[in-house]
C-alpha cells in the first residue's frame, strides 16, 4: 500500500473484521482493493453472477435480498457482503441493490481467499454462519464465569458425614459437631446398599428440636426432611445455585445415582463466587414484617446489577431474580397466616408467567393465583383467602412487583378457586380453544405451586401435560397466538429495520424478542407433553421427544440466551445510570457485537415461527 | 505564420488517435515517442471501456512558468474499479523555491524536498503508468501546463494529451453557480465545483488527509459517480474529453 493511502486503511481499521487485522495485513489489503461507485437504486450484484470480489461499503448504504426477492439484511458504512458467494459456488447467492449512492472497496477473491487461510478471525466473521456465530457469542461469555463451568463436585471438600436414620437428636448433634459441618445425611441401612433417607441441618435443629425443647432421645427420624431434593455429580455449580434458589434449600446432596458423593451448602458456593442473591433469599426469610421486607427489596436491583457485571447467564439471573420474588411471596404468606391464623382449608399459591418459568427480571408485575382446597365453601371460607391474598399482594406492590394490569392475582375472585374449578377451566381453555380467550389466559401455561399444597399446582401441570398435546386445535390456536409478535429483521445505522423495510427508531426488546420465543417454546413444550415451565428445561424436554432437531434446538437456545442477556444488560445499565430500567431499547445503544447478533438471533426466532406456523397449521398471523 | 507553426497547427486539429500518430513521427525524445506510440483510443470508444489515469500535481504555485511541480500522485482505473495496487505517488525537487503556503496546504517539508529526485529521474515509472490510458483531472489547467513546461525544459519537447477535466465536468453542469448579487439576495447560493465540494453532491465521503495521491484518488471516484448519475457507461468518450 501507499503510504498516502492511510485514509482508507484507517477507516477500514474501525470495523470488524478489519479491525483485529494485523497492520502489513491491512496494508496488503488496501493494495488490493478496487474502488467503485454506484448509484441509488442500481443493482450492485444479481443472483447467479459469478461472485469475484469481497465487498466493503465505504459510503452509502446497499440492501441485500434473499434469493425470492425477500429483504434480508440493509447494510452500511463499514459493514462487508459478497462473502457467501466467495465461500459457496462463487456465484452471487444473495442479490445486492444501492439504496442510497454507495462507494465500495472490492477486495479480490484471492485475497479473500489468503486472508481467510491465514488470519482466523476474518475467516471467523466471513465463514461461520450466523448460527454459529449466535454459539460462539454465547459461549464466550458462559466461558467468562466459572459458576457456569466448573462442575458441582469441586466444591465437595471432603466425604460425606452420615448416619443411620434411626439415630436420636443428641447423638446426630454430637456427630455433627465432632465432624464440623452444618448438615447430616441420614442412611437408611437395612438394604444391601445404604440409601440416603433424609438430611438434618443446623436450621433444623434450632427451628425444629431446641425451640421446641424436644427430648434429646428423640428419633432424628421425627424431624429429619425427606423426599430430598439432590443434584447430580456432573452438574455445574450455577445449576445447584439454581436448584438452591428455587426450592430454598441450603443443602443439597450431590448424587452419582443413589450413591452420595458429598454435600454442598449455600456456602461453598457463595464462597466460590460472591452471589449476594443467594444472601438476599435468605435475608428475606429473616423479616417480621412489610416494612422489613419492603427495606431488603431495595436490594434486589443491586443484586440483579452485581449478577450483570460477573457475567451470569440469562438463566441464573430470571432463575435468582424469580428466586428472590417467590421468596418474598412466600414471605408474606406466612407472614399473612401470622396475622390472621390459620386457613380455613387447605390451600396452594400459584405463580404465573416470568416467574413461574424462573426467567423473571427487575421490572416485572405480579401475576399469581389461589387453587382453593375442594372443601371450601365461598361464604364460610372466601373472607380469610381474600384478605390473605390482598395482604401479599399489597405487600408485593410495596417490594417494588406493581399490580397486575390484567388483573391476573389472587385478589381476584376469578382467580381465587377450588381446584375443581381450576381443572374445569384448564379442560374448557384445552377443549373449546378461543383465540381471543387463549391470549388472555396463555399466562396460566407457565405455572408453579410456590406455597402451601403444592400438590394442587403439581395436578394442574399433570392436567395440562396430558390435555394439551392431544388437542390439535388448542395447539394450533396457541400457535397461532405465539405469530403475532414478530421481531424486526435487523438494524440499519441508527434505526431498527422491519420486514416491509419500514425503519424505527426504538423496540421492545422483550415483545419483539423474548416474548416470541416463549411463546413459541412453549406451543412445543405442550405439544410434546412436557410439564416444564422453564424455557430452556422446556427446550431440554423437546428435544428428549425429537419434535425439533438438536441443531434447531441449539439455535433457540442461543437466541434465548443472547436475546435475554442483552435485554437483561440494557436494564442493569439503565440502574447503573439511575435511569428506570425497560425493555425499550435504542440500536444506537447497542454494541457493533451486540447489533450482529442480535439479528442473527432474530432470525432464528423468524425461522422458528415460520416451522411453528407449518408445524400446528397455525394459518395467516396478524400483524404486531 | 511560419512553416514550423503551419505544421504544428495542421496536427493538432487532428482527432487524438491520429494526432498521436504523427506526434510519434515527430518526437526525438525516446520516452515522448514512445508514449505517443502506446497510442488513444478511439473517440467512440464508449466510456465502459476506456482506461483512465487520474492524475494530480500539488505546485509551488498557480502559473507553471513561476512554479513548479512538488508532488505526483496517480491511480489507473476503469469505471468499475479504481486500481489501489496500481497507485503511485512521487515528491519531486521543484527547480524554484518552495513557498511557506504550499509547504501548509501539501504537508511536504524542506527536509521531504532535499532528498527527492528531480522530475527527470522519475519520468520511465511516470510514463509506464501513463502510456495508453486517458488522464483524469480536477482543473485542468494545472496538470495540463505543468507537465508540458516540465518537459519542455527536461526533453526540449512538451506534451499533448486529451485529459477529461471533472472540475469542468462540474461548470457545465452549473453553468449558473456564480449568482449575481441580485440573485444572492433572492437567496440564491453559489456552487462550490472545488473538488471537496463536488464530491459531496454525489455523496462521496470526505477524505482527511491531503496528498496527490489520495486526490487523484477522489477525481477518479468523482468521474465514476458523474458518468453515472449524468452520462451513461455507454456515452462516447470524446463526448466528454478535452
Amino acid at each position: 500500500m501507499q503510504a498516502e493511502l492511510v485514509d482508507i486503511r484507517n477507516h477500514m481499521a474501525q470495523y470488524p473484521p478489519f479491525d483485529e487485522m494485523a497492520e502489513e495485513l491491512l496494508d496488503r489489503v488496501v493494495g488490493d482493493i478496487e474502488i467503485v461507485y454506484f448509484k441509488a437504486g442500481s443493482q450492485i450484484l444479481e443472483l447467479g453472477d459469478p461472485s469475484s470480489w469481497l465487498y466493503y461499503v465505504r459510503s452509502g448504504a446497499v440492501e441485500i435480498y434473499r434469493r425470492t426477492g425477500e429483504l434480508y439484511n440493509r447494510i452500511s458504512e463499514g459493514e462487508v457482503f459478497g462473502q457467501f458467494g466467495l465461500l459457496m459456488n462463487r456465484k452471487v447467492r444473495f442479490p445486492a441493490k444501492a439504496l442510497e449512492d454507495v462507494l465500495l472497496y472490492k477486495i479480490p477473491y484471492d485475497t479473500f481467499q489468503y486472508l481467510w487461510e491465514n488470519d482466523d478471525n476474518f475467516a471467523d466473521f466471513v465463514e461461520i454462519e450466523d448460527r454459529s456465530r449466535l454459539r460462539s457469542a454465547v459461549s464466550r461469555r458462559e466461558k467468562s464465569n466459572q459458576l457456569m463451568t466448573s462442575k458441582v463436585t469441586r466444591l465437595i471438600a471432603r466425604e460425606p458425614v452420615s448416619a443411620p436414620h434411626t439415630v436420636r437428636l443428641q447423638e446426630a448433634a454430637r456427630i455433627m459437631t465432632e465432624n464440623g459441618v452444618s448438615a447430616l445425611l441420614l442412611m437408611d441401612e437395612e438394604g444391601e446398599k445404604p440409601l440416603l433417607k433424609g438430611i438434618i441441618t443446623d436450621r433444623d435443629l434450632r427451628t425444629r428440636a431446641l425451640s421446641e425443647a424436644l427430648a434429646s432421645e428423640t428419633p432424628i427420624s421425627e424431624i429429619m426432611s425427606e423426599d430430598l431434593i439432590t443434584i447430580r455429580s456432573n452438574m455445574f455449580i450455577f445449576e445447584a445455585m439454581l436448584t438452591m434458589l428455587h426450592n430454598n434449600v441450603h443443602h443439597l446432596p450431590v448424587m452419582d445415582r443413589d450413591e452420595v458423593r458429598g454435600v454442598i451448602a449455600l456456602s461453598d458456593i457463595v464462597k466460590y463466587e460472591s452471589q449476594s442473591s443467594l444472601y438476599l433469599v435468605s435475608n428475606i426469610y429473616h423479616q417480621q414484617d412489610v416494612k422489613g421486607l419492603k427495606k431488603i427489596s431495595l436490594d434486589v436491583r443491586d443484586s440483579f446489577v452485581r449478577m450483570v457485571n460477573e457475567d451470569a447467564n440469562s438463566h441464573m439471573i430470571g432463575s435468582a431474580m424469580a428466586g428472590i420474588g417467590r421468596s418474598f411471596t412466600q414471605r408474606l404468606l406466612a407472614l399473612g397466616e401470622e396475622k390472621l391464623g390459620p386457613p380455613p382449608v387447605p390451600y396452594c399459591f400459584m405463580a404465573l408467567g416470568s416467574m413461574a418459568r424462573d426467567e423473571q427480571l427487575v421490572v416485572t408485575d405480579q401475576d399469581n393465583a389461589m387453587i382453593l382446597d375442594d372443601s371450601f365453601v365461598p361464604e364460610e371460607h372466601d373472607e380469610y383467602f381474600l384478605a390473605l391474598a390482598k395482604f401479599v399482594s399489597d405487600g408485593l406492590a410495596e417490594c417494588g412487583y406493581t399490580y397486575c394490569t390484567g388483573d391476573i392475582m389472587a385478589t381476584n375472585q376469578k382467580w381465587r378457586q377450588p381446584l375443581r374449578v381450576w381443572k374445569d377451566y384448564f379442560t374448557d381453555w384445552i377443549d373449546n380453544p378461543k383465540a381471543e380467550a387463549l391470549l388472555n389466559s396463555n399466562i396460566f401455561f407457565d405455572l408453579d405451586g410456590i406455597y402451601g399444597e403444592t400438590d394442587f399446582a403439581e395436578q394442574l401441570k399433570t392436567l395440562v401435560a396430558d390435555k394439551a398435546s392431544n388437542s390439535q386445535r388448542f395447539l394450533a390456536m396457541l400457535a397461532r397466538n405465539a405469530l403475532n409478535r414478530t421481531p424486526p429483521i435487523g438494524f440499519f445505522r441508527t434505526f431498527v429495520l422491519e420486514e416491509d423495510g419500514k425503519h424505527q427508531k426504538t423496540f421492545n426488546l422483550k415483545r419483539r424478542g423474548t416474548a416470541p420465543l416463549s411463546d413459541l417454546i412453549r406451543v412445543h413444550a405442550l405439544a410434546c407433553g412436557s410439564r416444564a415451565q422453564n424455557s430452556f428445561e422446556r427446550l431440554k424436554a423437546i428435544g428428549n421427544t425429537k419434535l425439533l432437531l438438536d441443531d434447531d434446538l441449539g439455535n433457540l437456545r442461543d437466541a434465548l440466551e443472547f436475546i435475554s442477556i442483552v435485554r437483561i444488560r440494557h436494564q442493569a445499565l439503565a440502574i447503573e445510570a439511575d435511569r428506570q430500567p425497560d425493555n425499550n431499547v435504542r440500536p444506537e445503544d447497542l454494541s457493533p457485537f451486540e447489533r450482529s447478533h442480535l439479528k442473527d438471533a432474530f432470525q432464528v426466532v423468524s425461522g422458528a415461527q415460520k416451522f411453528l406456523k407449518f408445524r400446528y397449521h397455525a394459518g395467516v398471523a396478524r400483524n404486531v | 505564420m511560419s512553416s514550423e507553426e503551419q505544421a504544428e497547427n495542421s496536427v493538432t486539429r487532428l482527432p487524438w488517435p491520429e494526432q498521436f500518430k504523427a506526434l510519434a513521427e515527430q518526437s526525438k525524445s525516446p520516452i515522448l515517442k514512445a508514449y505517443y506510440e502506446s497510442g488513444c483510443v478511439s473517440p467512440e470508444t464508449p466510456l465502459s471501456e476506456v482506461p483512465f489515469v487520474a492524475l494530480d500535481f500539488e505546485t509551488t504555485g498557480l502559473d507553471a512558468n513561476q512554479h513548479s511541480i512538488v508532488s505526483i500522485g496517480l491511480v489507473p482505473f476503469t469505471l468499475d474499479g479504481i486500481q489501489l495496487g496500481k497507485a503511485r505517488h512521487w515528491i519531486v525537487r521543484p527547480k524554484l523555491p518552495l513557498h511557506q503556503t504550499s509547504i501548509t496546504i501539501h504537508g511536504i517539508t524542506h527536509s521531504d524536498i532535499d532528498q527527492a529526485p528531480d522530475l527527470n529521474d522519475i519520468l520511465k515509472d511516470l510514463f509506464a503508468s501513463l502510456n495508453g490510458r486517458i488522464p483524469v483531472v480536477h482543473y485542468r489547467n494545472i496538470e495540463r501546463s505543468f507537465f508540458d513546461v516540465a518537459l519542455q525544459w527536461r526533453l526540449g519537447e512538451g506534451i499533448r494529451f486529451p485529459l477529461i477535466d471533472t472540475m469542468a465536468i462540474e461548470a457545465h453542469l452549473h453553468p449558473d453557480r456564480n449568482p449575481s448579487r441580485w440573485q444572492q439576495l433572492l437567496g440564491k447560493k453559489p456552487v462550490s465545483i472545488r473538488l471537496a465540494d463536488s464530491r459531496l453532491r454525489y455523496g462521496l465521503p470526505h477524505y482527511a488527509a491531503h496528498n496527490a495521491l489520495i486526490d487523484a484518488v477522489a477525481t477518479a471516484e468523482l468521474l465514476q459517480a458523474q458518468v453515472l448519475h449524468h452520462f451513461s457507461r455507454d456515452t462516447r468518450v470524446a463526448d466528454l474529453w478535452l
